[in-house]
């Protein structure tokens, strides 16, 4: 079963005093997410993103279309006591310590009183907030906040988590503190929709992601399938300094490394490449085969201005 | 349900209190106790009654003050700082939260005024060195002014649930004042005649009517207050308060949070 | 998905459920508490605390205390009540506040001044009150009226009050009829012509329509004091000439006394007595007659015509 089913999901704002202009923050977005899965949601700043997870979150009302969690309509009221949620550099009650905060949520959550205080400390020590558990959160620097956001999406023990940004404002520790724990959570069972803009850790992280550009969806799927689908390079390296002529039209990186020069080129140009330096007379190092990563896919995606066409795989 | 809203109430006031709400009751404290010590000085005779008219006139001006600008920012603070997001992301109804904001904030008044009516009452003791049966009616003047502040602090959740904060003040208070001479603008409508007329006394029916929960200067003159006011003030107060609450249910319902 | 339609139904209803048993709580409140707010007047320490409370706002108050006066008087005159005891402290707390409120000061003079149950019965405060007003508002010319109207109405002094009209005559602006009254109060201070140039200053020179009710009904019993006089004199004279009293008025006319039918000042005929009186028809819609009156009559409490308080 499909964890999150988004269907046809749309916003539009309209902007402007007098002559209202419509601006789509969101157009119609049609996803699903599995079970068990971790789903990156990645796109630049401004791209929808927070705007999904508002929707999916009940916090705005969409100009059309729905959304199932779970199988539940997410106006369904016992959707929320399965759904943990994490926003984009979160506020809390700063007048509350992190105690009294966890224990307020989870009595919202539902979370039996026998078992409150019990699930807190727990949820403490795991973001190693231990020994701030008595300090007030007006005092908590932006890592510690991050790590009461956790806790605080996991604490009555969710099916499914939506975090928005989870590694902003932290340190490269406290980054692989939550590629840690998603892993885990992801060991436990538990669906993980994540959006960011950092794509080195969705690429290392995540089973599935979406890539939205200006409201819209320019490509789903696994992170290996997406890669591959681009074209793929080649980089010849070979000694010496010069240039051979008939390369400068196959390639636009080639520059002089050392007392070797390293040229990509495309894989259909890997032959003509090769003819054109032994041409030349000029000694061949090595030719390697260069993985598209994730970002070069990104961009290229986000630069076509046509609509994606949606791959599932 | 009930449980969530119990707990919204309470750390509406847990916030309140944490900051610093109930340091008025030292203002009010060193008020009553100046005027309890100068009374007697500057008036011979009529020390009963400026205790309790300024009493109870300063429990009322405090209170509406708290109330307003607590009662501005019950929801559009939470909206402006996004502490909103992480709360409606778990199973709590919009109304639910609405409804314990509001109960917050008035258990909130209702705790702070209980300390100003010790107060009142231990300035009262001292001028008049010993409490008479008509003492009683200030209690229930007090009552009344609770039921104001339950009015209030519902006209200023209204407005926090839609509008930002300086003009759900303007507005509040602005309700307040008119709310006090609510009598006078029904007069008035008797008066007038036309479209004016429809207006004033539509406004005056709709406005809150404040000034028949005014008893302070009738229990200053030791005046008795009837079964049938307290009954039909309790009602119309309580009825007009849970209009004021449904309307903000109404309006936060459907917002799109930004 | 549409925000929870079922709470919103639920809110909307109860909405409504509690705007309509507010309004009904409102007009309840309304009845309970008439009488005490009047009487809460009494308990404001003295207008110049009031003053200064009002924090700069005194104009606003005082109007808002005008108000209140207009309304304490308009319920108390509809109830057909035969005193009016809270008039002077409100008339006093709203001078305090705004002393160029002239209207108050007119208030006063027709209303404060006249005996019980037609005003309050408080001729000396009235004055106080219209001396202060002068204090605050020498050009004023209806002033000076006023307090000379309340010295000729009420306390039959012709010689202050033509000397309050002589004042009032040197102010620019000044209605003529005050040089009039002035000169001529001295000899013809208790003639049907002065009252009557009094009363029709007072009818033209004010806004009030309490004021002008009152200037009408006032007018109209002249008028009817006049006429029963005169149709008693009539009626002696024939009583001499034919040796027995008329048995109605087509006596009179036929004996070339009267020329029609005589009417009161609404319309109706005069009736005739066997013994002779001349009575109106209906003395309820005459007060302030004292001829004309059938014997036994007790007059109610006064009360304005709809009609006249309507023309404005």
């Amino acid at each position: 079963m499909a964890a999150i089913e988004i269907l046809g999901l749309e916003k539009t704002y309209s902007v402007g005093f007098w002559r209202k202009r419509p601006k789509h923050a969101l157009r119609p977005l049609n996803l699903s997410v599995e079970d068990g899965e971790i789903f990156g949601f990645l796109g630049p700043n401004g791209a929808g993103k927070t705007t999904t997870l508002k929707l999916l979150m009940g916090l705005t009302f969409p100009t059309s279309g729905s959304a199932r969690i779970l199988g539940m309509e997410i106006s369904h009221p016992l959707v929320k006591s399965q759904i943990g949620f994490l926003p984009e550099q979160p506020y809390f009650y700063d007048y509350l310590t992190a105690r009294e905060l966890l224990e307020y949520y989870a009595q919202l959550s539902g979370v039996a009183a026998t078992e409150r205080s019990r699930k807190v400390q727990e949820m403490l020590a795991r973001v190693g907030l231990n020994d701030a558990a008595g300090t007030q959160l007006r005092k908590f620097s932006k890592g510690m906040l991050q790590r009461v956001g956790i806790a605080q999406a996991i604490l009555h023990d969710p099916k499914v988590l939506f975090l928005d940004e989870p590694m902003s404002g932290l340190d490269p520790i406290g980054r692989r503190e939550v590629r840690d724990l998603m892993e885990e959570l992801k060991q436990q069972g538990k669906t993980v929709f994540f959006s960011t803009h950092i794509l080195s850790d969705a690429e290392s992280l995540c089973d599935r992601v979406a890539i939205i550009h200006q409201g819209e969806l320019r490509g789903v799927g696994a992170v290996e399938d997406l890669t591959s689908s681009v074209e793929g390079n080649v980089e010849i390296v070979w000694h010496g300094n010069s240039i051979p002529a008939a390369l400068t039209a196959l390639t636009t990186e080639c520059h002089p490394v050392g007392d070797t020069v390293r040229a990509v080129v495309r894989e259909a140009n890997q032959d003509a490449a090769i003819d054109a330096v032994r041409k030349e007379g000029l000694r061949i190092i090595s030719v390697t085969p260069v993985r598209t990563s994730l970002e070069e896919y990104f961009v290229r995606k986000v630069q076509v201005s046509q609509t994606a066409a949606g791959v599932l795989s | 349900m009930s449980n969530r809203i119990a707990c919204i109430a309470f750390n509406t006031f847990r916030e309140a209190v944490r900051d610093r709400v109930l340091y008025n009751l030292i203002a009010f404290a060193l008020l009553m106790s100046a005027a309890a010590i100068l009374v007697g000085q500057i008036s011979i005779g009529i020390e009963r009654l400026v205790v309790v008219n300024l009493g109870l006139s300063a429990v009322s001006l405090f209170g509406v003050v708290i109330a307003i600008f607590i009662g501005i920012s019950l929801v559009s603070k939470e909206i402006e700082k996004r502490t909103l997001y992480t709360v409606l992301a778990r199973p709590v109804r919009r109304w639910e939260f609405i409804v314990g904001k509001f109960l917050g904030l008035a258990g909130t008044l209702v705790v702070n005024t209980f300390f100003m009516a010790i107060g009142v009452f231990a300035a009262l003791l001292y001028v008049t060195h010993g409490f008479q049966a008509a003492d009683g009616w200030i209690g229930i003047a007090l009552y009344f002014i609770i039921l104001q502040f339950l009015m209030m602090t519902a006209i200023a959740l209204l407005f926090s649930s839609f509008s930002s904060p300086l003009l759900s003040a303007v507005f509040t208070f602005s309700l307040f004042i008119i709310g006090s001479f609510a009598q006078d603008l029904r007069g008035f409508g008797a008066m007038a005649a036309g479209l004016s007329r429809w207006l004033a006394t539509g406004a005056a029916y709709l406005l809150p009517n404040l000034s028949s929960l005014n008893l302070i200067s009738s229990v200053a003159h030791q005046q008795a207050v009837s079964t049938q006011l307290i009954l039909t003030n309790t009602c119309y107060a309580l009825v007009y308060t849970a209009m004021a609450v449904c309307g903000s249910v109404l309006i936060f319902e459907r917002r799109n949070l930004k | 998905m549409k925000p929870g339609g079922r709470i919103t139904a639920i809110a909307a209803v109860l909405l409504l459920v509690c705007l309509a048993i507010s309004a009904v709580a409102v007009h309840h409140l309304d009845r309970i508490r008439s009488q005490t707010e009047w009487d809460e007047v009494l308990y404001v320490p003295s207008p110049k605390v009031v003053k200064r409370l009002s924090l700069g706002y005194d104009g606003l108050l005082a109007d808002v205390y005008w108000t209140r006066v207009v309304q304490y008087f308009g319920t108390k005159h509809h109830e057909g009540a035969r005193d009016y005891q809270l008039l002077a402290p409100l008339l006093q707390i709203t001078t305090v506040l705004d002393p160029q409120l002239t209207v108050a000061y007119e208030f006063g003079a027709n209303f404060l001044a006249p005996q019980p149950p037609y005003g309050a019965g408080m001729a000396q405060q009235a004055i106080e009150l219209v001396e202060y007003g002068i204090r605050n508002n020498p050009n004023d010319w209806k002033l000076y009226y006023n307090l000379g109207f309340i010295y000729y109405t009420e306390l039959k002094d012709y010689g202050e009050a033509a000397d309050a009209f002589a004042r009032g005559a040197r102010v620019p602006d000044a209605h003529p009829s005050l040089r009039v009254m002035a000169a001529e109060m001295a000899q013809h201070a208790g003639e049907l012509q002065m009252a009557q140039m009094m009363w029709t200053t007072a009818y033209q020179s004010s806004k009030d329509p309490n004021v002008r009710a009152n200037a009408i009904a006032h007018l109209r019993a002249l008028q009817v004091d006049e006429d029963v006089t005169n149709l008693e004199k009539l009626i002696s004279v024939y009583h001499q000439k034919a040796g027995q009293l008329p048995s109605n008025f087509f006596d009179l006319q036929a004996a070339g006394l009267l020329r029609a039918l005589p009417l009161d000042p609404l319309g109706q005929p005069y009736k005739l007595t066997a013994d002779g009186q001349v009575e109106v028809r209906d003395p309820d819609d005459f007060p302030f007659i004292t001829k004309g009156l059938p014997s036994g009559y007790v007059a109610p409490p006064p009360r304005f015509r709809p009609s006249d308080l309507g023309s404005s």
